[in-house]
Parts: C-alpha cells; structure tokens; sequence
C-alpha cells in the first residue's frame, strides 16, 4: 500500500484515540461524583490526609513537563534539532520525577495502613474507604498512563537523534505530544478532586 | 483483468509468500477475510453451546448437564456470541472489505492498526478460551453482575480480560473508519453521496469510541475488586452495586446499536438493488442512523427497572426508549417504500433480507413491551426478553450477516454459489428461527425466568417445542454454509456485478485487485441512481 503522509488525517485519529480516554478516565470520574454525593465529610475527612505539597508539586513539575514538550516541537520546527531533543528529554525526566514523587507519597500511605482492603479502612468509616479505594484507581491508573506517556516520548526522541523525526515530518511527535498533554489535563482534574477538596 | 491480478495473488507487502502474506498483511481485503474465518469459527461454537442448553431445556431435570455447567454454556453462549461474533461480524468482515471500496480509496487510513485490531481480537479471544480450560468456565452471565461477579469462584478475571482486549480491538476499527471516511473519500463524493453502507459504520464507529472505553473501565474495575477487593461496588464497603449496572449498560446499551446499525446498512444496499429502484429517503435513513446512534448512547436504564431507581428516572428512560424506535422504525417504512413499485427481483440475499425485515419488526415491537416501565416489571428477566433480543440480535444482525455473505460472496470469492440450496437453507433458517424463539415469548409472559437450569412441568411444552425449532434452525444454517463453501468448486468466474449494483464495490472486478480500483473511480452525484442498470437488463431482454 502507498503510505499517506496526511498528517490532518493522523492527527484526527489521535484526537479520537484521545477522545476515548477521556471517556475512559470519564467512567471514574462518575464514580467519583455518586461517591462524594453519597459521603461529603467522609471525602473531605480523606482529602485532608493527603499532602497538599506533593500533589501541587507533581502539578507544577506536570505543567512544565506539558510545556517543554510543546516547546520542543516548536523547536524542531526551527530546525534546532539538539534544542528540541533536549527539551523532550527534560520532560521524560519530568515524568520520571513525577512517579519518584508518586511512590514515596503512595508508599507513605501505605505506611500508614491506609491502602485497598487495609483493615484501617474497611473498619473505618465507609466513605473514606472509597475516597481512598478511588484515589489509588484512578492516580494508579493515571500512573500507567504516565508510563505510557514516557515511552511514546522516549520513542520521539531517539526518532529526533536519528533524524527520523525532522521538522518536514513532526507528525508523530506532535501527536506524542498531544497525548503527553492529555495525561496532564487529567491531572489537572484529578489534583482538584483528591488533594484541594477540604 | 486476469485472474491473477486479484488480490488472493498479490500480496500486500509483496516480499512475503504462503502464510506470511496473510498473517502480516496491511490488505484491507486480506485483513477482511482473515476475521471472516475466525468469526465463523466463534459462531459455530456459540450456536453449538447455544443449541446444547437449549437441549437441556427440552425436558424437566436434568437432561444432558449438570447446573454448574448449565450456567457455564450459558455465560459463554453471551460472551462469544456478543464480543466475538455480533459485534464485530459485520464492520469487521464487510466494512473491512468494503468502506475503502465503496469510497473510493485503495486501503483504511491506518492500515497497521487495521492488523494490530485483528491481532487484539485475536489475543482477546484466546483469554476467552482460556477460561474454559483454567480456573474452571465463567458462570456469571455476559453481564458480569457485581457481586456474584466479584465473589465467584471460577475464572471471570480470565474473561473480563478478553472483554477489555476486544473492547480495545473494536475500538480502533471504528477510530480507523472514522478518520478513513474523513480523509480518504475519492474526489468529488460529498457526504450525501457515500452509501449507505458505509454511513451506517461510521454512525457505529462513533458509538464505538462513544461507549467502549465506559465498559473497558468498567471490567476493569470489576478485576481490580477481584485481586484488590477494594469495595467500590460492595455495599458492605460502602460501594454501590447498582452504579456498576449502571455503568455496565452505559456500555451495553449502545453496544445494541454497534451490533444492529452496520445490520441495517446492509439491508439498506440490498433492497434497492433488487427492487431496481433507488432508495426511498436516502437523507432521512443517514439522519435516522445518526439519530440512533444518539439517542441510542441515552436509554442504558431501561435495563434496570427493577433494580431500584427514582420513579423519574424510571419514567425519563422509559420515554427515551421510545423516541429511540422512531428512527427505527424510520427506515423499516424506507425499506418497505422502496420495494413499493419496485420490479423485484427475488435471489436469495434479498429473502434473508426480508426475513431481516420481519423478524427485526417483530423484535423491535416487543422491545417497546421491555421499554414500558410497568409491563418491564412483569416480563423482566423471563424469557420474553431472551426471545426479544434474539429476534433483534439474530433475526436483526444475523439475518444481515446472512443477507451480507449471500450479497458480496461472489465479489469477494469471484464464485457464484447455488440459489436453490441458498433458498431452502433460508426457508429453513426462517422458519427454525420462528419456532424456537416465538414459545419463548408465551414462556416469559408466563412467567419462565431466564438462565434458570430447571423449571415447573407445566413450562415443558415451550420448551420442547423451542428445541425442537433450535434443531431445525441449525440444520438451516448448516446447509447454508455448505452451499457456500461449495461453492469454492465452482470456477471463479462471478461477473464484477451479478446483481446489478450501483455502489462502487459492484464497478471493479470480482474479486478485486490489490489496490481496489484500476482506473480511478467515477463516482455519481447520486449512489442510488438505477437508470443505467435498468437500461442494461432491458438492452439484455430485447436483445
């Protein structure tokens, strides 16, 4: 078959490919809603447990990581290869940084017995078990996605050292990049939800 | 054209031979014929479970299995025959094969992730299977219904896994047609000039995306709760059990509409063919498949009337499923006025799609019993409704899926199978079809529940008499696939249009070449004009 260089075409079936993981993540997002109807104060009780400062961290390093990869394809379309790779590597490292800080906070938790089907939360009060039973679902979930998020960012990059990617043929890394944006839009949804609802 | 310019000859790539050129194939064709065999491979399967609880029904006690692998054949019956046949059968198969050509282009937009789709399908249906063979058959139903889901003891992770993978696999066929009928119509066809067809796939592409990724979260979360037991549907947890139907049927009720409206698009193209005459209300059967695929997305509730809901919800859903009737019922009446004043030409795709015609009516009709929320509450869970949504599901897409083979078997194939065998397996078909799922109706409403292994003797009859129809209905659909496998005897000699088509498909050779259409195509302001084959048949009778 002839190969299509229709990027438009592409770049259509990644907004539809994203469009599904919205409704993917949409899902746990209604879970979400009929839970805090059910236990308002329980919720609020479970936000107040989770560190403010590592969930606006991980916000503020996500955000950057977001544009850096926007710039690195502007970059590339300024025919500065080295500037592009470069940027796209600060935001795998981001990312890297982003799941460092997501362990020690997760591992804390479970520190604390507070972790699915932990005695401390089934004895507890209900609506805390399934603020908590939701927030490992859906950053665990949102924690793959950043892996995933990674690798499509690393493929870029070493496509950009080969010159596979140059700046008459950034389709992919634009549409890597549009992904990397997603994963970070849900985050700016899911940060509101778990961590400012006091 | 020679014989050996059609793609069976010519592989895509070309550097591989033998069983590399099928099985890493970027052919749309080649892709298309691979998921037929599977496909059918599932298909007889199911029917064969299917026919196997039927025939344990036959009689009061036990008659052939035991409970637990009664309530095994059952789930597995729903799974295959959902996720593996209805589901993909049509898009899978004839929209592979056909939306590039009936469009004009030489391949999918995404030939690739057309291949990965098959190799997901193919994972998926391998987790299937091994659940019947590790950790003991599923044995939940199809719905997998917390919380005997989550406490159940067999292998449901093993097909909740499948369902996801599958989930995944249809999902990139409808992303891969959506960005195809955008990108890569031939010049010159405007949207109201692609066929029917192919509008009734993209409208299910779209529910596609719509709805899967709600059900691959779903089954998800009922795994995470069978390794993490997390509680977030357990009661006792502070879950709500009910939120998991609802987000089931958020799925499960498009998911309705995936496995009917590529049915209805082959019906769509049939009619007119052998009616010689354009379809009637072209714009309104798109704005009906449209419409269905919308209103479709909003009437997952009637599902659960009887699960507890507000008596509003009850009457809002209640209300919704009837609108979604409206466009159904839209292009049944376009079907029938197109045959009106028709020279009818009887073969036997249009008898499977008139079978088609009536068995859907009659499905949809008793759906709007179901739709109603107090009769619901009488005949939910019976066998009215196993006998509803087989009319729907196998009088509906199967019948199309038969109409569809009969149709595009000798332009896919090149050879031309036997009408007289075609016709008796159909008579066949029809009437097996009728005798074993209309006793199930007077048994829902007397009151037989669904998926029960044993029932009262005064329930006999019915389900004898089912039985016995179930044994006439396969005997149908045996014939009709050994008629259309003997045709492979035949010499490949089927004109490029047998039947007197006006769809692209029906202007390149049978079967076609690699790259579709040798000359670029000539499209037609209008893809239902007859004129021309009218001219021809006359020019033909006179001469």
């Amino acid at each position: 078959m002839e190969t299509h260089s229709d990027t438009k075409g592409a770049r259509l079936g990644m907004w539809l490919f994203l469009y599904t993981e919205i409704m993917l993540f949409s899902g746990m997002f209604i879970l979400y809603a009929a839970y805090l109807h059910k236990f308002p104060t329980d919720f609020i009780e479970g936000g107040k447990e989770l560190s403010l400062v590592f969930g606006s961290v991980n916000t503020i390093i996500l955000l950057i990581s977001s544009f850096s990869v926007a710039a690195s394809i502007t970059a590339l379309r300024k025919n500065s290869r080295g500037l592009a790779a470069g940027l796209l590597a600060a935001a795998v490292a981001i990312g890297g940084i982003f799941l460092i800080n997501k362990y020690f906070e997760w591992g804390q938790k479970i520190h604390h017995g507070i972790y699915p089907n932990a005695p401390a939360l089934v004895n507890g009060p209900t609506g805390e078990n399934m603020f908590f039973g939701l927030y490992y679902v859906i950053t665990g979930l949102h924690g793959i996605h950043i892996i995933i998020g990674m690798v499509l960012l690393s493929v870029c990059l070493v496509m950009i050292l080969k010159n596979r990617i140059h700046s008459g043929n950034d389709g992919i890394l634009e549409n890597c990049g549009l992904y990397w944006h997603l994963v970070d839009i849900i985050w700016i949804f899911i940060f509101p939800l778990f961590y400012l609802i006091i | 054209m020679t014989e050996s310019d059609s793609f069976f000859e010519t592989p895509s790539p070309t550097k591989y031979k033998g069983i590399w050129s099928w099985l890493i194939t970027m052919d749309h064709k080649r892709i298309a014929l691979m998921y037929l065999f599977v496909i059918l491979f599932w298909f007889f399967g199911a029917l064969i479970l299917g026919l196997l609880i039927r025939t344990e029904l036959m009689s009061v006690g036990r008659t052939i299995m035991g409970a637990q692998t009664y309530n095994a054949l059952f789930t597995l019956h729903g799974v295959i025959m959902i996720f593996l046949f209805i589901i993909p059968a049509i898009p899978a198969i004839f929209g592979n094969f056909l939306l590039p050509i009936q469009i004009g282009a030489d391949d999918v937009f995404f030939p690739k992730l057309n291949l990965l789709s098959w190799y997901l399908y193919i994972l998926g249906s391998l987790f299937a299977v091994s659940s019947l063979f590790f950790g003991g058959p599923p044995d939940t139903g199809w719905t997998f219904y917390v919380p005997f889901s989550v406490s159940t003891k067999t292998n449901v992770s093993a097909t909740l896994t499948a369902a996801f993978i599958l989930g995944m696999s249809s999902m990139l066929t409808g992303l891969n047609f959506i960005t195809t009928i955008h990108r890569m119509r031939a010049k010159g066809m405007r949207w109201l000039q692609i066929p029917l067809f192919t509008w009734s796939l993209y409208a299910t592409a779209w529910v596609q995306l719509l709805a899967t990724p709600i059900l691959s979260i779903t089954l998800l979360l009922v795994l995470f709760e069978r390794i993490f037991a997390i509680g977030l549907f357990d009661a006792s947890k502070g879950g709500d059990p009910i939120l998991y139907q609802h987000l089931f049927w958020m799925y499960s009720h498009p998911a309705v509409y995936i496995m009917i409206l590529p049915g209805m698009g082959v019906i769509s193209e049939i009619i007119p063919v052998f009616s010689r005459k354009s379809i009637f209300g072209y714009k309104a059967i798109v704005a009906s498949s449209m419409a269905i695929a919308i209103a479709g997305s909003l009437v997952w509730a009637h599902h659960m009337f009887t699960s507890g809901m507000s008596d509003v919800a009850v009457f809002v859903f209640s209300l919704l499923t009837f609108i979604v009737a409206i466009p159904s019922a839209v292009k049944v009446f376009s079907w029938i006025s197109t045959m009106y004043k028709g020279s009818i030409l009887m073969t036997p795709p249009l008898l499977f799609s008139l079978g088609f015609i009536y068995l859907f009516s009659v499905g949809g009709l008793t759906g709007l019993v179901l739709g109603s929320a107090g009769t619901d509450i009488h005949v939910h869970d019976t066998h009215f409704v196993v006998a509803h949504f087989h009319f729907v599901m196998f009088g509906g897409t199967g019948f199309a899926f038969f109409a569809a083979l009969h149709f595009w078997w000798p332009k896919i194939f090149g050879r031309m199978y036997d009408f007289k065998k075609a016709y008796v397996a159909a008579t066949m078909i029809i009437v097996g079809f009728i005798f074993h799922y209309l006793p199930m109706f007077i048994l829902g409403i007397m009151g037989l529940p669904r998926r029960y292994y044993d029932y009262m003797p005064k329930f006999e009859t019915g389900n004898m008499l089912a039985g016995i129809g179930g044994y006439i209905l396969i005997a149908g659909i045996a014939l009709m696939f050994f008629n259309l496998f003997a045709s492979f005897k035949n010499k490949r000699d089927a004109e490029a249009d047998p039947w007197g088509g006006t769809t692209l498909e029906w202007t390149v050779p049978s079967p076609p070449p690699l790259h579709n259409f040798i000359a670029p195509p000539e499209i037609k302001d209008y893809p239902y004009d007859f004129s021309d084959v009218i001219k021809k048949f006359k020019a033909e009778s006179t001469g």
